[in-house]
């Protein structure tokens, strides 16, 4: 009897995606381009978040013919993002056979209170986190891959790493503490005791952790590996660079390489103007994504 | 002791650590072609195939695993492995490493959401069924003469053998079952016994 939709069938599908970049792009040409600079994924989307910042207003799942004009386009497994909470965009993204879905805070969230009980999905869901507690959180609800929120669209590294110091740190805690503690932990750190006891025994979150949010260079992609990442994410970086083919074969290599500095280097050379970025300071706290998410 | 490189450019690499150190191999990670020093088998892991692929070549590591490959030394190849061992992908312009004498359809089985777990029967590993868990996997379409087929899942041939060469289209690496990778260290074992 063959069994679809199982815990295995869905973390195993983010293991198969480690090591790797997953691009974000808003039509077919972009996601020939991601998949022939070696991609693992592709996120297809009717704006990157930095045009999304841009144009303001409410920002919803995309128009599905984008995202089916992608499927078409590449033999790479295709993510696309639905607002938190909304449990019908993702029920559509599934019935069009979206092979992940990012239930993504770069959205206007749909509930103020709940994400989406994912466990109830055949198809697997990858959530943003800003630490461990809403790291398992995500990962009690169903979610099979995490990655950290960082502060999309910003080309701005800060939060990413903010975020993946953060969940590692406390990795490291909760490993070392005695089991006694745990209780006491999870109830400050608003996580399920159990996904905790988890975390305890293995030293590592229980599904693949990638970066996310701000990655605009080869150097970042590599930071954010050399910080524990599994992969990355790259949003607006590839395409509102200067030349994207380029941006997007460097990303892919210095996620691979991370600790061949050299080579980083030479990959890096004239590659021309990364996306401009912001910072963070002069971005107000009701312009922020990362803050979206219970 | 055996060495077992396992491919490690992209995908589930570390799993197949754990299970090859798990029973008592060595194992050493290879990224660029000066890692496949000394090893006595290689692994190709899942992943995606293509991405797998391009690395390969950026990294000019076809010609030496190859050349390696061909004197004899066994390589498992499990899911995007498969299609990177095969001289025919479906659909695609060029093969990869292009060993095995078998021609791979892509994402067979559909996308993610038809992706699934089921109990294989595997003759060559004795019972009971091996737990299989196949992602967005390949199947082979047709082998040459030289190929043993291992298992099918309907029809489909989703294990095959060819001398030193072993491709399977699931993901044993995902499982605590160690019976496939021992398949593979008893071939790496035998032709270490041929060697000088």
């Amino acid at each position: 009897m063959a069994k679809t939709g199982t815990e295995l069938v869905k973390r195993g599908m983010a293991e198969m995606q480690k090591g790797g970049v997953i691009m974000d792009v808003v039509t077919p040409e972009q996601a020939k381009i991601a998949e022939a600079a070696g991609a693992v994924a592709v996120m297809a989307l009717e704006r990157v978040p930095s045009d999304i910042r841009a144009a303001g207003g409410v920002a919803r799942m995309a128009d599905p013919t984008i995202v089916e004009e992608v499927m078409k386009a590449v033999s790479i497994p295709v993510m696309a993002k639905c607002r938190i909470g909304h449990i019908v965009e993702a029920r559509v993204l599934e019935a069009m056979g979206v092979d992940y879905i990012d239930e993504s805070e770069v959205l206007t969230p749909a509930d103020d209170k709940f994400h989406i009980n994912k466990k109830e999905f055949t198809v697997p869901f990858v959530c943003g986190c800003r630490d461990l507690g809403e790291a398992l959180r995500r990962i009690g609800e169903g979610a099979s891959m995490i990655r950290t929120k960082g502060e999309p669209g910003t080309g701005n590294i800060v939060e990413a790493v903010k975020h993946q110091r953060m969940v590692q740190a406390q990795i490291r805690r909760v490993q070392g503490m005695s089991e006694d503690e745990l209780m006491t932990e999870a109830k400050n750190l608003g996580a399920p005791y159990e996904l905790l006891l988890e975390v305890h025994r293995l030293g590592r979150l229980p599904v693949v952790n990638f970066a996310a949010g701000g990655i605009a260079t080869p150097a970042d992609a590599a930071l954010m590996m050399e910080l524990g990442s599994d992969g990355v994410f790259v949003g607006s970086g590839i395409f509102k660079s200067e030349n994207p083919e380029k941006f997007a074969r460097a990303i892919v290599q210095a996620t691979t390489h991370y600790q061949d500095y050299g080579l980083i280097a030479e990959l890096s050379k004239g590659l021309g103007t990364p996306m401009k970025g912001i910072e963070l300071s002069t971005l107000g706290e009701h312009e922020r994504m990362a803050g979206r998410g219970w | 002791m055996s060495k077992i490189g396992v491919l490690a450019l992209q995908g589930a690499f570390r799993e197949h650590k754990r299970l090859f150190e798990m029973l008592g191999a060595e194992t050493v990670l290879v990224k660029l072609p000066e890692h496949l020093e000394g090893i006595d088998g290689l692994v190709i892991p899942g992943g995606e195939s293509t991405a797998i692929g391009r690395l390969l070549r950026e990294y000019a590591l076809v010609e030496p695993i190859r050349r390696l490959a061909v004197e004899g030394m066994p390589v498992m190849g499990t899911c995007a492995g498969m299609i990177v061992l095969a001289k025919e992908i479906v659909g695609a312009p060029e093969p990869h490493l292009a060993l095995m004498d078998i021609r791979v359809n892509r994402n067979s089985f559909g996308r993610q959401r038809e992706s699934f777990e089921t109990d294989l029967d595997i003759p060559a590993i004795g019972a009971p069924a091996f737990p299989a868990v196949f992602i967005r996997a390949p199947h082979v379409e047709s082998v040459g003469a030289g190929v043993d087929v291992l298992a099918r899942y309907e029809d489909r041939i989703v294990a095959c053998r060819e001398g030193q060469f072993l491709a399977l289209s699931f993901h044993p690496e995902l499982t605590d079952d160690t019976r496939l990778h021992n398949y593979f260290l008893e071939m790496v074992a035998a032709r270490q016994q041929l060697q000088p």
